[in-house]
């Protein structure tokens, strides 16, 4: 009897849920597969295969795999070398490599478009060393330095978790049996950091897949990707069927690319949290 | 010895690569110069500016407003589904998890957009608007702060204090309590930090009529950048650092969640 009355203590969570994240998740479907009219139609969702639509999309995967491997190139190392440090102030430097996520998302991009500008620090500092200088604001290669930088904490965060939560033990045993540093990596470290590593991947892809935010202000106008289109089917077009009709492949392409990931990490992923 | 002295470089990259930003966009705070290179000597007149712009001023209000309202009220009800989860049998448990994550790993464009749909049908999209919005991101970080700190609390001495005649409240406040007290903050403190944060959910449910930090941001950097912003970025990276310490290293310190 107790335990049902607390049971009930969920109750309006799962309501608010129902109300907030499901009911919406059904508009989205009804506006996907609805005319303006209200008629049932699939060209809202294979307008995905239009050239500009299929480009963006493309173009999105693309920059998001590539933000998504130099993240875990960097982390990697960083994560192993944040755990062999033995010293006290551990806690310190792993908090000094998470700071820079909680400065707001806006003012880094901000950060960015001024360091990259023609006439911007990174370039003086090489022109007057004698360097060409680095043309790269409006181009996909900003979106991506800047997502980069975006994300880089969490692809750091879950790796340098599950790293921290191997036993020395394990570890001093390989030794103990013979094993060398490679086979001490190859055999322990990394099977046991994979779920950190799906995390990560999770947790840079979906953002870097989907964001509007980056291309948009770094872009110059001139990098279109699938959440630009999204975006401005809603606040320019007012096309709303056609937004939510390209939102529902990018949620497929989300899920899917989700459901990929999680096929290869085991049961208890190393969250961020 | 090279080892090190590599691992050591690696570090100092990464580093720099982190902080260069943040650190330039300081020094340009207080540059008495529009240039971004050159240095035209100390001033605070963009701190001065950026008091005067009452648009961002009001932006920075309704920001501050809608994150610590929708971190309290995103605790209260965490708190209780928490608690609500816990006492469920596990195959409900698993369930209610599956059901928590989804927010959390869904595209933010894509919570944004779909409550927006739902939003426009029955009221105008503002200010409420955005506070729910903002709620429904932040119930989750809320329950996986708490539900852990449930599940190492004693049950048994719940049930002692019951048997020896304890009030269901009074074994609630004098021993559950304590004990997910911690989980509880850095849940708030957690949830208060993606409101702060969040761009793209803000962006789709605010309507025409206000404006958070971010969107304000968004705007104006669409128009252009202005010295002012670096003024705000300085400022608000001071304020991320304090939080950020106090969480850290403060009373509500708990090293398991946050590392």
């Amino acid at each position: 009897m107790r335990n049902l009355k607390r049971q009930l203590l969920a109750g309006p969570y799962i309501l608010w849920m129902a109300g907030f994240i499901l009911l919406p998740v059904i508009m989205i479907l009804y506006y996907a597969f609805t005319t303006t009219g209200g008629s049932f139609t699939l060209l809202n969702v294979s307008s995905i295969a239009f050239s500009v639509h299929i480009k963006a999309l493309l173009l999105s995967l693309k920059l998001a795999l590539m933000c998504t491997l130099i993240c875990l190139i960097l982390s990697y190392p960083l994560a192993m070398i944040l755990n062999n440090m033995k010293s006290k102030s551990q806690g310190f430097i792993v908090f000094i490599f998470i700071l820079p996520m909680w400065m707001n998302f806006m003012l880094r991009i901000l950060a960015w478009r001024m360091l990259l500008s023609n006439n911007g620090v990174i370039n003086s500092f090489l022109r007057t060393l004698g360097f060409p200088g680095l043309e790269i604001l409006n181009t996909p290669a900003a979106v991506v330095f800047c997502m980069v930088y975006d994300f880089l904490p969490f692809m750091i965060l879950p790796i340098y978790n599950s790293m921290a939560r191997i036993q020395n033990d394990i570890i001093e045993a390989a030794k103990d049996l013979g094993a060398g540093n490679i086979t001490i990596f190859l055999k322990i470290i990394v099977p046991l950091t994979m779920s950190g590593v799906v995390s990560g991947i999770i947790m840079v892809f979906v953002p870097a897949l989907t964001s509007f935010a980056i291309s948009d202000l770094l872009g110059g106008g001139k990098v279109l990707l699938i959440g630009n289109v999204i975006e401005q089917a809603f606040m320019q077009e007012y096309n709303w069927n056609l937004g939510s009709g390209l939102s529902f492949v990018l949620m497929i392409f989300v899920i899917a690319s989700m459901a990929l990931m999680n096929s290869w990490g085991d049961e208890n992923n190393t969250g961020v949290w | 010895m090279i080892k090190k002295t590599t691992e050591r470089m690696y570090l100092f990259i990464i580093f720099l690569f982190l902080y260069l930003p943040i650190v330039v966009l300081m020094i340009l705070s207080f540059n008495n110069s529009k240039s971004k290179v050159q240095w035209g000597g100390f001033t605070l007149g963009w701190y001065r500016k950026l008091f005067d712009n009452a648009a961002l001023m009001e932006a920075f209000g309704t920001t501050i407003v809608i994150s610590l309202a929708s971190a309290l009220i995103a605790t209260m009800l965490g708190t209780m589904a928490a608690l609500g989860i816990d006492a469920m049998k596990k195959r409900s448990q698993t369930v209610m998890l599956g059901a928590t994550n989804i927010p959390l790993l869904n595209a933010d464009i894509v919570t944004g957009i779909s409550m927006m749909l739902l939003f426009v049908r029955f009221t105008r999209l503002g200010m409420g608007t955005v506070l729910i919005a903002h709620i429904t991101f932040n119930i989750p970080y809320v329950i996986l702060n708490v539900l852990p700190k449930l599940k190492q609390s004693s049950h048994t001495a719940y049930e002692a204090a019951l048997d020896l005649g304890a009030t269901p409240l009074y074994a609630f406040r004098k021993i559950v309590w304590p004990q997910i007290l911690p989980g509880i903050l850095s849940g708030f403190l957690m949830a208060m930090t993606m409101s702060l944060d969040d761009f793209s959910v803000t962006y789709f449910t605010k309507g025409a009529g206000i404006n958070t930090l971010s969107t304000m941001i968004y705007t104006e950097m669409r128009k252009g950048i202005r010295p002012e912003m670096y003024a705000l970025s300085t400022l608000l990276f001071l304020i991320a650092l304090a939080l950020l310490l106090f969480m850290n290293f403060g009373p509500a310190s708990q090293k398991e969640q946050q590392h």
